[in-house]
């Protein structure tokens, strides 16, 4: 068989050669950089994901070799495929940006923007894409949308009020298990993620519906208010699972395994899907083989405080009068706070005020 | 060599004159200066019954704020500490309970919450940080002590009274 011509397709005045059938977005990726256009509901691993979110607009400003009239509007670069000698316009059209901060301005119209209690803050797509994106003050004067608090299950919360409706956790359900017990009740905008009749989510695979999630609306339980994501310390660990393939992230702070997720590639996306049992209970530095610190990129908050390449400054003093020198305080003794005898990361739930009591 | 200022006096090494030899005339002028400073007015102030005005702008003492009905303000977002570049802040966060709401605004709280004010550098960027309006920066002097571990201000120490709780 014949190798299949390929395709020119030029964004933001790059050029790359792809097969034909590949969306706009993946070839925007596949050079790389600024001119892939954010993705908040389109998610590779996921069949059928994409088309809802709208955050990746282009403008088609060639539709092809043959026909070179634009398109007439903006397409969603995750659902259009490139046609040869295509040209696109991502950071380059004001009229992309324009319409990228519509649409950011629509996702946030019902958001809560509880950043401060919600445990995605720092690792939060929405989050990002705002930053990037979106206007600083809302022009929305009326009552935001809310949800009853459901519980589904003790490894998984659900905030409803958080959620912007982008499928990928019903996707990632539907694919990966094989009885999926959650989905979308309701229609426009009283639709909500939910699970009929209040059933817990129990599947091996169920977990990953938390890190497919772009914004708070499904975070890990184990790992709720134990701490921010910036104060912990991301390590790439590995373990012999006999589910998944045990490649994870751990999220630590000094010796504590605080969170473990999958490990997500320079997308966002996780790389490899991992079981619940990895995900939920292997709490221990023991469980796991730690390969090294995961690089995080300079400008995200995550990498704070994280200091690379110190060097100890050596204690000069016992040369000069022959002896140690002395602490004066040792924080412990005072200090409440990180108590070495409290494990937090070893709460199933998050802490509530009993955890602390006695303790003072 | 070029001078750096133009204050700068040559030093007269030449022999002295009788008048100068003297010493009296210079005793009279220096003691002229001296007794001049005595009706001038003082430099000093008498602390602690007198204290200067501080500048609007002072930062002293931090506080963690309530809300109207007393209820705490702190959410434990953490953006304090991370504002902080002395990283003096700690903290840890717990889950509101039910029956809770009377004492903590949101779902979240800090059930710890300390300053090391060893480290503090009085900068204000917690409080330009705090998207909840909980802490703040006083015109309260830090005061002095002679211990260590009097300086790890804790949530007893920051908090506000409840002004519900009074009278």
């Amino acid at each position: 068989m014949s190798e299949t011509p390929k395709f020119k397709v030029t964004v933001d005045n790059i050029s790359i050669e792809v097969a034909p059938g590949t969306t706009i977005l993946n070839a925007a990726r596949m050079i790389g950089g600024e001119v892939a256009p954010p993705a908040m509901c389109y998610y590779s691993k996921l069949q059928d994901s994409g088309g809802k979110c709208r955050t990746c607009l282009v403008e088609v400003s060639k539709g092809s070799e043959k026909d070179p009239r634009p398109m007439p509007k903006l397409v969603a670069s995750c659902r259009t495929t490139v046609m040869d000698g295509m040209e696109v316009k991502n950071i380059t059209s004001d009229k992309v940006q324009d319409a990228r901060k519509g649409v950011v301005e629509f996702l946030l119209l019902n958001h809560p923007l509880d950043c401060p209690v919600c445990d995605q803050a720092g690792e939060c797509d929405l989050q990002n894409l705002s930053y990037n994106h979106g206007n600083e003050a809302t022009r929305y004067e009326f009552d935001r949308r809310t949800f009853e608090k459901e519980d589904i299950g003790p490894y998984i919360s659900l905030h409803m009020t958080r959620c912007i409706m982008c499928f990928r956790c019903v996707y990632a359900a539907g694919q990966l298990t094989d009885k999926r017990e959650h989905g979308i009740l309701e229609r426009g905008d009283h639709a909500q993620i939910s699970t009929m009749l209040n059933k817990a989510l129990d599947h091996e695979f169920i977990g990953n519906v938390i890190d497919v999630c772009p914004v708070g609306a499904l975070t890990d339980k184990t790992f709720r208010f134990k701490n921010r994501v910036w104060f912990t310390k991301p390590m790439d660990a590995h373990r012999d699972c006999p589910t998944c393939k045990g490649k994870v992230r751990l999220w630590m702070r000094g010796h504590e395994v605080f969170r473990v997720t999958a490990r997500k590639d320079q997308w966002g996306e996780v790389e490899e899907w991992i079981c619940n049992d990895c995900r939920f209970h292997k709490k221990e530095t023991k469980d796991w083989v730690i390969e090294g610190p995961t690089k995080v990129a300079r400008t995200s908050v995550i990498s704070q405080g994280h200091y690379v390449g110190t060097r100890k400054t050596p204690i000069l003093i016992d040369k000069v009068n022959g002896r140690q020198p002395k602490f004066l305080l040792d924080i412990h003794d005072i200090s409440d706070v990180n108590r070495p005898e409290i494990h937090l990361s070893k709460i199933d739930g998050p802490a509530h005020s009993s955890d602390f009591k006695g303790k003072a | 060599m070029e001078k750096l200022t133009n204050r700068s006096v040559q030093v007269d090494r030449s022999p002295m004159t009788v008048s100068e030899r003297m010493y009296l005339p210079g005793i009279i002028k220096g003691m002229g200066i001296t007794i001049g400073h005595v009706f001038k007015k003082k430099a000093t102030v008498s602390y602690p019954e007198e204290k200067r005005p501080f500048s609007p702008v002072f930062r002293g003492l931090h506080i963690l704020n309530r809300d109207e009905q007393g209820r705490e303000r702190c959410t434990a977002c953490g953006l304090c500490a991370l504002a902080c570049p002395a990283e003096a802040i700690t903290m840890e966060a717990a889950e509101r309970k039910p029956g809770e709401e009377n004492l903590y605004r949101e779902e979240k709280y800090a059930a710890k919450y300390e300053i090391n004010m060893l480290r503090c550098i009085f900068c204000g960027y917690c409080e330009e940080a705090c998207p909840k309006d909980a802490v703040y920066l006083t015109e309260t002097v830090m005061p002095a002590n002679y211990n260590r571990k009097s300086f790890i201000y804790k949530k007893d120490d920051l908090l506000i009274p409840n002004p519900n709780k009074q009278g």
